[in-house]
């Protein structure tokens, strides 16, 4: 079994998780990244996403996360979400709500750096709806 | 000298006014602890928020590329104040402490010969401000429907003052609001919030020594860009948090007073209800009493 670590799940709003953890899985803006105990420092801002803690005890929890950052050091990790919720509590009109303002943004875009930005996001977004709600 | 019935209504009606303030304290104790829970949910975001902060300011060194909402834009000609006040009264001094606060400093900056744009955050504020600088308020936030503060009322707050930074329309930006100490006290509080005053408030955890070989992921210049519009709205929300504790708190020791006050009254008016009661009853005995003895 591998090594615990700590792992904290902040949003604005409330602390979700601080618990010893076995490994988390970050939606890191360029590419999902397992972390593990003893890991590297590293500083990396989060893209919408589902963010799986696994327990030191084995079992497994899933968590959306709106944008943010994690500030991953040897001891630990913390991870600063914009907005989080547990998985099985997405509230589907709120993410479609995201989805359209996303869209919005998109559009009304003014120069091309920050269109293909809201068009990034947006994309992301859509993604991360395909993932969470299958039925 | 007002009649027995006048006294009696008197009476009556400041008893249903004690009964309402009563009732007022206890809601606001009630609605002060949850915004007591809600400052304090809060808290560890905004805390780390702060020393992840320091950290990547450090490892970005203050360089040239640093956003420019953390630098400023070198002058400092136009000051945007953000008034953060409640959004109803009967809160005792409260509101009215903020207001005063925010308008020493307008008076400070106007002599200066410095430019000023108020937003209102909250509408006694506005109604206070409007009175003098009427012509200085560009924008009025209004959060009368909001039950429950979240992050999202902060956030397009923030967005505003981002989006005005981006345009130039203003260099400073300043935020008021209410420091929560206690029940009895808040302490009104200015805060600069752009150009960023961080390096001061937040040291960087230097303890595990891990800060200098950090990786980033992207560019600290990247992240740094994303960290600060949204540091901005954490402290937005933080003073939007601290304010509604405050405003209950002030809420609750001001009804506080104003149902002691409704009880001394109505001792008050009882002694002089039930002396003069005594006074007809005694004219009337003397009434009957010599008008038997005339007999």
């Amino acid at each position: 079994m591998a090594e615990a670590f700590k792992f904290e799940l902040v949003s604005p709003e409330r602390l979700l998780v601080s618990a010893e953890v076995e490994s988390v899985v970050i939606p890191g803006a360029e590419g999902e990244m397992t972390v593990m105990a003893h890991h590297a420092p590293v500083m990396t801002t989060i893209k919408p996403g589902v963010v799986t803690v696994k327990n030191a005890s084995g079992s497994e929890e899933r968590y959306v996360v709106f944008g943010g950052f994690a500030d991953i050091v040897p001891a630990g990790c913390t991870l600063l979400a914009e907005s989080a919720v547990a998985v099985k509590d997405v509230d589907r009109a709120d993410l479609a709500r995201r989805i359209q303002e996303a869209k919005e943004d998109a559009a009304d875009a003014k120069d091309d750096q920050s269109r293909s930005k809201a068009e990034q996001f947006l994309s992301q977004l859509t993604t991360l709806e395909g993932a969470i709600l299958p039925a | 000298m007002p009649s027995l019935k006048d006294l009696r209504n008197r009476i009556a009606s400041v008893k249903a006014t004690q009964k309402i303030t009563k009732a007022m304290q206890m809601v606001a104790a009630a609605k002060l602890r949850r915004a007591q829970e809600a400052a304090e949910a809060a808290r560890p975001y905004s805390e780390r928020m702060g020393s992840v902060l320091a950290n990547i300011t450090q490892a970005v060194g203050g360089g040239g590329d640093a956003p420019a909402l953390m630098t400023g834009t070198g002058k400092d000609d136009v000051h945007l104040l953000v008034v953060c006040t409640a959004e109803r009264g009967l809160c005792g001094g409260f509101n009215s402490q903020i207001a005063r606060h925010a308008r020493d400093h307008i008076r400070r900056l106007l002599a200066d010969g410095k430019q000023v744009k108020i937003i209102c955050v909250g509408k006694k504020g506005f109604d206070i401000l409007r009175r003098d600088y009427a012509s200085m308020i560009i924008e009025r936030v209004d959060l009368r429907e909001v039950k429950t503060l979240g992050f999202v009322n902060a956030d397009a707050i923030a967005r505003k003052v981002i989006h005005l930074f981006n345009e130039g329309a203003f260099d400073v930006c300043t935020l008021f609001y209410s420091q929560f100490r206690s029940v009895i006290s808040q302490i009104p509080t200015a805060q600069q919030i752009i150009p960023a005053a961080t390096a001061a408030s937040a040291q960087p955890e230097t303890a595990d020594g891990a800060s200098a070989v950090y990786e980033y992921e992207p560019e600290p210049g990247e992240i740094l860009s994303d960290l600060i519009p949204r540091n901005i709205a954490v402290q937005i929300f933080r003073a939007l948090l601290e304010n509604a504790a405050g405003e209950m708190g002030a809420k609750m020791s001001a009804m506080d007073n104003a149902t002691r006050n409704a009880g001394e009254m109505i001792n008050k008016l009882s002694i002089t209800y039930n002396r003069q009661r005594q006074a007809q009853i005694t004219k009337e005995l003397i009434e009957i009493i010599s008008g038997a003895e005339a007999l």
